[in-house]
This record gives structure tokens, sequence and C-alpha cells, in this order.
């Protein structure tokens, strides 16, 4: 089929769904980066730049563990998880909120300040090289008809999902995660209750790159690590962001696995490089048609 | 159990407050009154800790508590009820009252929750619904209600009549003095002069930062100063 000069292959319905699957699978990582991304977004006020070097650098933990100590990719996931928290914590707490003094526009700035720092710390001592993880079984897996799904790409559905399903119920049924939900909208308010906004400010960015940290225990199976790795992540990161509404976890799942296949069909339909525009087609027509995002709220309506 | 002292604070460049001393002894309401830009919300978010004092002190049962951290100051029992109520829109009823005791009464949140919605049976009715969704008269209870949940001994009403229909600020009053009939010392900072001296023990009249006029309640009611400026008379 002709399409703009571009010839479109026509495909049977069976790899057409097998590449969706391969997506869901893809859009489960991008839905963990989004996550954290959406999540101090809606708190903070800030578009987090060095989100991607901090993946990077979660990667090259992972990496560094199974290589030194040999220690599992997945299992990683228990030191690095919490090591990404604290890490954030300090950062926030320590670094971003200390030279910032609240400002927005000084943050963005601190947060990609960090950013630079980080990836050009990680191409002067890890250098450009690739690197990457052999595990026994990353290429065994399911047989699910239509296509061949590794373990890998199932532990990453599954993970993402619990992680959100977990995040969901940390922020509706644990007094910390209501305080995080109203300091995003009510700080003055907040502060009033006995809610120390400079600690959850810092609690909010650990969690964030904590998501980002088992994001980088999922990943790193499959993708191999190198200094630049982060920006792909977070690039599409921010796609799934605006798709889903700023500030929402629904649509940071949704919209993760929604840009995850439309990414595969695109790479099946129109080739693996140019495969990616669909997924900046899909965010130039949320932000025609759809700002907020599916699931986003109006703006304008916080007070803080 | 409550004195301020000489207290100087401002935003930047500005000086709002010039040396104000107050006392509130316990079991008493005292009003606070002044119109728009006299200094009162200064002097609360002073007092909460939400703006550093450059000057005086604070004591709260002998201890002064000026440039306090705020959820310190919460901890230790002295809880605002802020202008413009400052609830949690984006949560329920049950969550924002839950959050009252963030810091403080946690130990009896099932009780002190049970209590406030038998106060305000309204919010009862409407626990799981979003607070933002609530009219402007339930917002203010539920403000009220979230503070007492930090079982205060130091109650600070900001404005509470403020946006409410005559009927609602009767209510509201009313309820002030009940809270107060239960043994709660009440700090009541108001534009509503009338009805707030009917129901204080004492009050002080703030103008531009500094403390003009201060006495008993129904002393000054009758005084013709007052009358002249706030009541037209």
């Amino acid at each position: 089929m002709e399409l703009f000069g571009l010839s479109i292959p026509l495909y049977g319905w069976q790899t057409v769904l097998g590449s969706a699957i391969s997506g869901v699978f893809l859009g489960s990582i991008y839905a963990l980066v989004a996550l954290g991304l959406t999540l101090i977004y809606g708190v903070l006020h800030i578009i987090n730049f060095a989100h991607g070097a901090l993946l990077m650098l979660a990667m090259y933990g992972v990496y560094f563990l199974w290589r030194y100590f040999g220690i599992d990719p997945y299992l990683a996931m228990l030191v690095i998880v919490p090591a990404g928290f604290f890490f954030g914590y300090g950062l926030q707490r320590y670094v971003i909120g200390w030279a910032s003094h609240g400002k927005d526009e000084i943050i963005l700035l601190v947060t990609l300040g960090i950013a630079i720092v980080i990836e050009n710390g990680a191409l002067f001592f890890f250098t450009a090289t690739e690197r990457s993880v052999r595990v026994p079984y990353d290429l065994d897996g399911i047989d699910l008809g239509v296509t061949y799904a590794v373990y890998p790409e199932l532990a990453a559905l599954a993970g993402s999902l619990l992680i959100t399903g977990g995040l969901w119920l940390f922020m509706t049924r644990t007094d910390t995660g209501k305080a995080i939900r109203a300091v995003a909208r009510e700080r003055q308010g907040a502060r009033l209750v006995g809610i120390n906004v400079d600690h959850i400010f810092a609690v909010t960015f650990g969690i964030g790159v904590a998501c980002v940290a088992a994001a980088a225990s999922l990943l790193v199976p499959t993708y191999p690590v190198h200094p630049q790795i982060g920006s792909l992540f977070v690039l599409i990161a921010f796609t799934v962001v605006v798709l889903g509404g700023m500030g929402s976890f629904v649509g940071a799942l949704i919209g993760g696995l929604l840009i995850g296949v439309t990414e595969q069909l695109g790479r099946l339909y129109l080739g693996e490089s140019l495969g990616l525009i669909t997924v900046s087609l899909i965010f130039i027509l949320v932000l025609l048609f759809r700002p907020n995002g599916l699931f986003g709220q109006k703006t304008g309506q916080g007070s803080s | 159990m409550f004195e301020i002292e000489n207290l100087h604070a401002g935003y930047g460049q500005m000086q709002v407050l010039h040396g104000v001393d107050l006392h509130i002894g316990a079991g008493e309401i005292v009003a606070l009154l002044g119109s728009n830009g006299a200094g009162k919300s200064t002097l609360n978010n002073a007092v909460s800790g939400i703006l550093r004092p450059r000057e005086g002190r604070i004591l709260f049962e002998g201890k002064d508590i000026s440039g306090l951290r705020s959820e310190v100051i919460v901890e230790m029992g002295i809880i605002q009820v802020p202008e413009g109520r400052r609830i949690f829109p984006n949560l329920s009823v049950r969550d924002n009252l839950e959050l009252g005791s963030y810091r403080r009464g946690r130990a009896r949140r099932e009780e002190n929750l049970e209590r406030a919605t038998e106060t305000f049976p309204r919010l009862r009715e409407r626990l799981d619904q979003l607070a933002g969704t609530l009219s402007g008269g339930e917002q203010q209870m539920l403000a009220i209600a979230r503070a007492m949940m930090g079982e205060p001994r130091l109650l600070i009403l900001d404005e509470p009549s403020l946006g409410l229909s005559p009927l609602l600020v009767e209510e509201m009053f009313a309820l002030i003095q009940r809270l107060n009939a239960q043994g709660l010392s009440i700090f009541l900072v108001e534009q509503n002069v009338m009805q707030s001296l009917e129901i204080a023990h004492r009050a002080y009249v703030l103008e531009n930062g500094c403390i003009v006029l201060s006495g008993v309640a129904a002393d000054l009611l009758d005084d013709p100063e007052l009358k002249k400026s706030y009541l037209g008379l």
C-alpha cells in the first residue's frame, strides 16, 4: 500500500498483534519512568530534567552490581531502589531545594545542571562503551502464539504493574502518601497541620528516583547501558506524561502502554528508524486536541 | 498561657508589625480586631511559624516559640485555622480530617474523628466526598474540624466568618462559644467587630501594626472611640 510516497506493508493480524504485545512490554517500562516524572511534577511542580541521567546512573548501578558482585539484575532491585530513594531524597533536600530557594525557574536550571554533571561524569568514568548484562534466562520465555515473550519482558510488565499498584496504595492509604497529595495542592494548609513540606518534597523526589531505579533493574537485562541511554527513555516518558495528563498515575500507566504499542506498530509499518515518528505525532495531537492529557486535571485550579 | 511581647514582623522591605504585645489566658476567648491590612494575618503567620519574627518574643506556657518551625508549633498544640480555609481540595473529607492529626493527636484519631463528625453532622454525610466539592460554609466547618483533630490547646481562628452568610456566621460564633465552653483557649482574629465582641472575653484592636485599644470585650462594646471608627456610630 502506498501512503504519502511511503510503501506501507500489509501484515496478517498475528504479526500486528504480536507487535502490539511487545509494545505493551516496552510501554510498561515507559510507564514506570513516566510515573516518577509525573509524581515529581504533580507535587513539586517542576520538570525534572535529571530524570534520564538518574535512570542511566541506576542502570550503571545495576550493571556494576552484576559485574563485580554477581548480583542478578532483578535481585539488585533490593539494593538499587532504596539507594535511589535516599539519593533522590538527599538530592532534593540538600541540593535542589538548597540551591533554588523555592523558585521554580531556578529548580529547572538546577535539575538540568545535575543532568549535565551526571551524564558527563558517566562519560568520563565509565566511557561511552556500551555494556550489557548477560543473564542465563534472557532468551527463555513463553510462547504466546502470536509472539514469543521472553522472561525479561514479562518481568518488566509484572514489575511495572506491581510498582504502580503499590505506589497507588501508598498514596491513598498512608499518612505520608496523603501528605504528599495534600502538599501537591495546598502547601500552606499542609504546614498548618504540621506537615514538614521540605521533607515531603524530598520524599516525593526520592520516590520518583526509586521508580527510575526499579525501571533500571527491569531494563538492564534487555538494554545495553551507555551514558546517553537515559535521554532516549526520558524523552518518551515526557510524551507519556503529557499524553496521560501531568500528575496522573493512571495516566502514566495507560499513557506508557499506549506509547509502547504505538511505537512498536510504528516500527512494524514504517521501519526501525521512522517508526518513532508515531510517538512524536501522538505528542502533537495530544497538545492540539487534549492539552490536559487523557487523565489530567485542568490547570490553574491549584492555589499553591 | 500565651503571650506576645514586642513583636516586630514583616515581609522583605515592608515592616508590618511594630511591637505588638498581647496575652491569652487559659480558657479565654481573645479577639483581635482590625481592618484589612492592619497586620492580623502577619501576626498569625508569625505565631504559627510560617513567618519568622524580626524582633520580640512569643511565649507559650513560658517557653519562647518565636522562630520555631511550623510543625514544632503544631506539635505543641497551637493550631491555626487559616483565612481562606486552606483545606485539601483534592482529598476526601475523611482524609482531610485524618491529616489534621498528622503531627498531633494521632493516637486518638478514631475517637477524635467520631467527635468531630458529631460536632459537624454535615461532614459525616460527606466523609467520602472530595473536600473541594463542599460549599464555602462546609469548607469552613471542615477547616475547624481538621484543626480539632490535632487536639489544640490554643486554637487560632483567622477570619472564620469571612464569606459566610449571616445565618452561618451566627452558627459559627455559637460553635466557637461551645468549643470554648469545653475548656479550649481561642484566639479569634476577625473583622466582624460586633459579633466577636459579643462572644469574646477580652479583645485587642490592631491598626497599622500596633495595638491601639485593648480591654474587656463588654467595655469595648461601649467604647465611643471604637464605635466611631468601626461601627460608624
